[in-house]
């Protein structure tokens, strides 16, 4: 495998799609049910697109494809989001 | 140094994203930390350039002074470290890793903040590292921020580490104990970080307590 960066690198990209800061969401791996921050994902940037793996197991558990109106993400390798929802 | 007009202010640790657009319409973004301490509009990055690389050669050559820029942030709420800290705090840096830690030592001076500051520095040799002289008055100002420099091609006469890469000699001498539960910032290239990550968890500092940020060449492009 090539060399990976994190999950902190996704802040801007997800920051577009949600109001809250994902890469702070602690978040459940669905193939070896690890729990931990999206931020210390491992992410391959250069897939097409960009592919976050679980750092335990290597599953992918997120891929997020930004087009140039749109964006496509895949959620199905979490089975759970943890989001702190901010002023609460 | 960057002034962005209806700047809201920004979180030690975090990044701006930066983009470029050709006339083609073709675009190319990377992720830079911001190396300043919150401080109105104004914003300090430190590029590295890369002789090779799509963004950083116009950032570091040919952006002249007054030039605008398309910029996105901040981001990041994850590798952050908030001036009002009361827990130590170990910082190990790898190279251009410092920047992020850098925004760290200044937001803690900024808020007079005198938790205790330790930071290793690993770095090929001193003329590549950054922020010598900032380093050097910080420390001499002698309120809890420690740094020691671990040179990893040429060390200086009188460098207290031998030269050579970081390791569990290193972390135990010039870090912090396990035991003074410090909240732990680790940036640098991806080895680099997994190295020192899994050396932190061998010496005994909680997992939970290590935040780690991994930087390269790579970046978005669309």
């Amino acid at each position: 495998m090539t060399s990976h960066l994190d999950g902190n690198m996704l802040a801007g990209t997800l920051g577009e799609l949600f109001t809250v800061d994902v890469t702070t969401a602690i978040g459940r791996c669905a193939s070896c049910g690890t729990s931990g921050a999206i931020a210390q994902a491992h992410v391959y940037p250069d897939a097409p697109g960009m592919v976050a793996r679980c750092p335990a197991c290597s599953e992918v558990v997120l891929r997020l494809v930004r087009g140039s109106d749109r964006a496509w993400l895949d959620l199905r390798g979490l089975t759970c989001l943890q989001l702190t929802i901010p002023g609460s | 140094m960057l002034e962005v007009p209806g700047w809201p202010g920004h979180r030690a640790g975090q990044h701006v994203d930066v983009r470029l657009t050709a006339e083609d319409g073709y675009s190319a973004q990377r992720s830079y930390s911001i190396a300043s301490a919150p401080q109105g509009t104004a914003l300090e990055l430190t590029v590295q350039r890369l002789d090779d690389g799509e963004v950083s050669p116009y950032l570091t050559q040919t952006l002249g002074v007054g030039q605008p820029l398309e910029l996105r942030g901040p981001v990041g709420g994850w590798f952050v470290w908030d001036a009002d800290g009361t827990a130590p705090v170990l910082l190990v840096a790898g190279g251009s890793g410092l920047v992020p830690l850098m925004a760290m030592i200044r937001a803690r001076a900024q808020a007079a903040n005198r938790v205790p500051f330790r930071l290793i520095y690993s770095v090929r040799d001193p003329a590549a590292a950054l922020y010598a002289t900032e380093l050097i008055e910080r420390q001499r100002v002698g309120d809890g921020l420690g740094v020691t420099y671990l040179y990893t091609r040429t060390a200086p006469a009188g460098s207290p580490l031998p030269v050579g890469r970081i390791s569990a000699d290193v972390i135990a001498s010039s870090g912090l104990p396990p035991a003074d539960s410090p909240r732990v910032f680790v940036c640098g290239p991806t080895g680099f970080v997994e190295t020192t990550a899994g050396l932190l968890v061998a010496a005994g500092h909680d997992p939970g307590a290590i935040k780690t940020e991994r930087f390269g060449p790579s970046g978005g492009q669309s």
